[in-house]
């Protein structure tokens, strides 16, 4: 969670990651960042978020972000 | 409740509507003037024993006041610009709704156009009709690619544009507009004389088309079956040419079917048309002038199978009206013609 | 048959009446039959290709779930199987699942890319071959079905989302509606079926306040459409005429009357579907938002053409994104350009194949392209910009006024406007030099003397599109479209409104004989 919100704050320093829970439905995060996040997740996890996990649902909070990469992890195929 | 907004609703919007549309259809009562032409029959309170169809060839060219005049004849010429003869056709099937004429006399010249030719002619020509299945009939032979005939039920949807060109006469004429004929002829006193009478330009074919003939057939029975004698008639008119070749099929034609055809264009000195002072436009049409010498010369021909109307008080009352009318105008123009060299009073 | 020929008219009235009465209760079905009416009045033979699009994309759709369907039974029946065992078997049923949408994929957009883009691809290669003098290839000219890029992406939306574990539709004929529905297959929206399939397969009651929404929103869109859109389409024209040499000013007037002019047309066309489906009960998505409103050009993407955007995003942008050979750039970049720029470079990558395909789906020419290619190249500037934009903003603390926010709009619609006008003069090189034009030859004196006069329109004209514009800009000010439906003024105010839009419509609209209604902009693509 901590290295999770490393990335997070690396990109927007003046957000409280730890508190917000609309990143998207605020416009805090868009595509790009996204996408930034997706490969960073990748590099610093080794784990591959798949196309079809990407929605508003999972990028809306620091947790909701968590919550997906233990998932992926534990049930990796 | 309920019942008041769906009566009242529909009637505002319906008041709406044709208000504007009136508002926007043209008025015809400055530069155009033919545009009232067709519907200004429908005012007739006399019936008449000889109806002219045609184009600008019967509108300009004969005087019905002078076949009132010198033979009694009561005669009203149902003529529209570039009058095509489906036009033509469904013109007299609408007039028969009203009356039964002795007689039709039907200008020969439009046999040329097979097809329609403009829709801002085929508008003149059927605009001012009462909303009848000959209407639409009339309206769907003529109607070009992209013409709607929905725009000959409503003309607002036609006349929609003319939002950017209304002008006073819109307002003024709302509610009605002056007259521009007398017993449907449209009078031209000025004088321009013919200078050159060009041979016509070579046709790649002179047979007239095949849908000019199926509307000529039709003609000729409708008058059969009702009993109407049915003349055809080419005015003397030098432009548009009048080929042999077209002359030759109306001959045949009539010989074929029982018919009378007059060419007056061969019997231009026999009527006594001089060329040099009977057409206001160089041989195109004829002015009031010659028109006059058209009356005595049809009103010979016809005074046989029509009555003298003369002695009728209904009949009379009504043409001396339209006499007076047409001396006005006479004068009118003629004085306009003196003071300005040109005319200026067209409606009355 | 576009939305505003009278046979339009005519075919939604039937529609509309026996949806109600005779045929209340086989609703879908004959929605099904009214749009391939509506799409054989395009030719018989398009109803070919969207055929083998619906059966073939159904097919495959079926097979997955039916794959779905043995899995699960399978792993049902043998519970003792390990995880390693159970990731196994499903590995391999998900190859096979890939196999099925892979095919559909390659064959549907085989169909597009022959109709669409063999003769572009052809006249391509052709100046190659002449370099090498060989032999050149003769153009095919196949003329391109109506609405097929709009279908096939709906059709691919759906079987790309059946991978992804939606529920495939069992009624072929449930399907071949949702993708012909007839209000949004010309130009659409691209809706999901999961968004469409509750409200068009169920049964609708007529109901007079939405019938009433529906119609004021058709007729907002006849409005934008027919008065602003088809009339200040004539000056577009004329400005765009590459022999007309309306260069310099001229390029700017251009720009600004074709934004109008494709906004009022495109927005005006969705109206027309959104209005007609909702008058049938379906409700289909927003297409725009006010993307004139927008500050920055992603922003203008999010608001202007949304359901393109969001297939692009979804289907396009982000599987590249995580695909396993950009991940892998982003180390190496990572790696090599350090932690800034390099890890950026990936994403701008997948950006830049982004807008290439963007472009490419907008029409097989060069000009969509490099279109396409521009606003890619601009949203990745603003981007690297944004640092700069950031520290400036903190120095001088403008950031939340309005007038900087007005600025903000006021750019990102002129850049909108000038990276728009490939679209209008047709050609890479035209427009280039239409673009120099306004920076060497600004062509004052001709516009002081004759200003817009003689594009042929005239002075009522303008005045018309003006008044129709400002209705715009108020109607968008405070909301999107959604706002002209009316829904929340009084019944009697509602009425008087949509009475005077068909009023306006009717007396102001640019219809009837001597105009060719014209095409909507977005048909052709």
């Amino acid at each position: 969670m901590d290295e999770l919100l490393k990335i997070l704050t690396n990109m927007y320093p003046d957000v409280d990651f730890k508190t917000h829970k609309a990143l998207i439905y605020q416009g805090v995060l868009d595509s790009f960042d996204i996408v930034s996040l997706i490969a960073e997740i990748d590099d610093v996890f080794g784990i591959r978020i798949p196309p079809l996990e990407i929605m508003p649902e999972n990028f809306n909070s620091a947790d909701a972000l968590y919550t997906l990469i233990t998932r992926l992890s534990e049930s990796e195929v | 409740m309920k019942i008041i907004k769906i009566l009242v609703i529909p009637a505002i919007a319906a008041v709406i509507f044709f208000g504007m549309q009136r508002l926007l259809e043209p008025k015809y009562m400055s530069g155009i003037y033919e545009g009232r032409l067709i519907s200004e029959y429908y005012g007739e309170a006399i019936s008449h024993d000889v109806i002219f169809l045609g184009d600008c060839e019967v509108y300009e060219n004969i005087s019905p006041i002078t076949l009132w005049k010198n033979y009694g004849i009561s005669s009203y010429i149902r003529g529209g610009p570039q009058q095509l003869i489906w036009q033509s056709y469904y013109l007299l099937e609408d007039t028969l709704r009203y009356e039964k004429p002795s007689v039709v006399v039907f200008s020969v010249l439009s046999m040329q156009y097979n097809k329609p030719q403009k829709e801002g002619y085929n508008r003149l020509n059927i605009d001012g009709m009462p909303l009848t299945d000959y209407k639409m009939e009339s309206a769907k032979a003529s109607a070009m690619k992209d013409e709607s005939l929905l725009s000959y039920v409503f003309p607002l949807l036609r006349y929609h544009d003319r939002w950017k060109e209304l002008c006073a006469d819109d307002f003024q004429y709302y509610f009605s507009e002056k007259k521009v004929s007398v017993s449907g002829f449209m009078m031209r006193c000025d004088v321009k004389p013919v200078d050159v009478i060009p041979d016509g330009k070579k046709l790649p074919d002179y047979q007239f088309g095949k849908n000019s003939y199926k509307y000529l057939d039709m003609l000729t029975k409708l008058c059969k079956d009702k009993g109407i004698r049915l003349i055809l008639i080419k005015t003397p008119s030098i432009y548009p040419y009048w080929y042999k070749q077209w002359n030759d099929q109306m001959a045949d034609y009539a010989d074929k079917t029982d018919l009378t055809y007059i060419n007056c264009l061969d019997l231009a000195s026999e009527i006594g048309i001089d060329y040099y002072t009977d057409t206001y436009d160089a041989g195109l049409h004829l002015n009031v002038y010659g028109a006059e010498k058209m009356g005595y010369y049809l009103g010979n021909i016809l005074a046989d199978s029509v009555p003298d109307r003369r002695d009728n008080p209904k009949y009379a009352s009504v043409w001396n009206e339209k006499v007076q009318v047409y001396n006005w105008l006479k004068a009118t123009q003629e004085r306009e013609v003196k003071e300005f060299s040109k005319i200026k009073t067209f409606t009355y | 048959m576009y939305f505003t020929s009278a046979n339009f008219l005519l075919f939604f009235l039937c529609t509309f009446v026996g949806y109600y009465t005779v045929f209340r209760r086989v609703q879908w079905q004959f929605l099904l039959m009214a749009s391939l009416v509506f799409y054989a009045f395009s030719g018989w033979s398009n109803l070919i290709y969207i055929c083998v699009t619906i059966c073939s994309t159904w097919f495959a759709g079926r097979q997955m779930t039916r794959l779905r369907i043995g899995q699960e039974q399978y792993l049902a029946g043998i519970p003792e199987l390990s995880k390693k065992g159970r990731n196994t078997y499903k590995a391999v049923i998900k190859a096979k699942l890939k196999k099925w949408l892979v095919l559909c994929l390659l064959f549907n957009l085989a169909i597009l890319a022959v109709v669409k883009y063999i003769s572009f691809v052809i006249s391509s290669i052709n100046p190659l071959l002449s370099v090498i003098n060989a032999q050149q290839i003769t153009s095919i000219n196949i003329l391109l079905p109506l609405g097929i890029s709009f279908y096939t992406f709906q059709a691919l939306s759906y079987i790309i989302d059946v991978y992804r574990g939606l529920e495939s539709e069992s009624s072929l004929f449930k399907f071949g509606l949702f993708v012909s529905f007839f209000p949004q297959l010309i130009q659409g929206p691209i809706s999901r079926f999961d968004d469409l399939k509750e409200t068009l397969y169920s049964q609708h009651k007529f109901d007079s306040e939405e019938f009433q929404a529906g119609l004021a929103r058709v007729m907002w869109g006849f409005f934008k459409k027919l008065i602003v859109a088809d009339r200040l389409i004539t000056a577009v024209m004329a400005l765009s005429d590459p022999n007309g040499g309306y260069g310099g000013v001229y390029v700017i007037l251009n720009a600004f009357f074709y934004a109008i002019t494709l906004y009022a047309d495109f927005t005006g066309g969705i109206d027309i579907t959104l209005g007609t489906a909702r008058m049938l009960g379906v409700a289909v998505k927003e297409n725009f938002s006010r993307p004139f409103y927008s500050v920055s050009i992603a922003d203008y993407w999010r608001q202007w053409h949304i359901t393109m955007g969001t297939w692009f995003k979804d289907y396009l942008f982000y599987p590249i994104s995580a695909s396993r050979p950009m991940l892998r750039l982003f180390k190496w970049s990572q790696k090599s350009f350090g932690g800034g720029f390099g890890k950026r470079i990936s994403v701008y990558t997948s950006t830049m194949i982004l807008w290439f395909v963007t472009g490419l789906w907008h029409g097989a020419e060069w000009h969509f392209i490099v279109w396409g290619l521009v606003n890619g190249i601009v949203i990745i500037i603003s981007k690297e910009l944004s640092p700069l934009y950031a520290r400036f903003h903190k120095r001088f603390r403008i950031g939340d006024t309005n007038g900087y926010k007005a600025f903000q709009i006021f750019r990102t619609f002129w850049l909108m406007s000038f990276i728009r006008i490939f679209d209008v003069y047709g050609s890479v090189r035209l427009t280039i030099k239409m673009y120099l034009s306004v920076i060497f030859n600004f062509d004052w004196t001709r516009f002081i003397t004759n200003g817009p006069s003689d594009l042929g329109l005239d002075i009522a004209d303008y005045a018309l599109i003006a008044i129709a514009v400002i209705v715009m800009v108020i109607a968008g000010f405070t909301h999107n479209n959604r706002h002209m439906e009316f829904t929340n003024v009084k019944p009697i105010l509602r009425t008087v409104l949509i009475a005077s839009m068909v009023f306006a419509v009717i007396i102001f609209g640019i219809y009837g004989f001597g105009y060719d209604s014209r095409q909507f902009i977005y048909n052709q693509f």
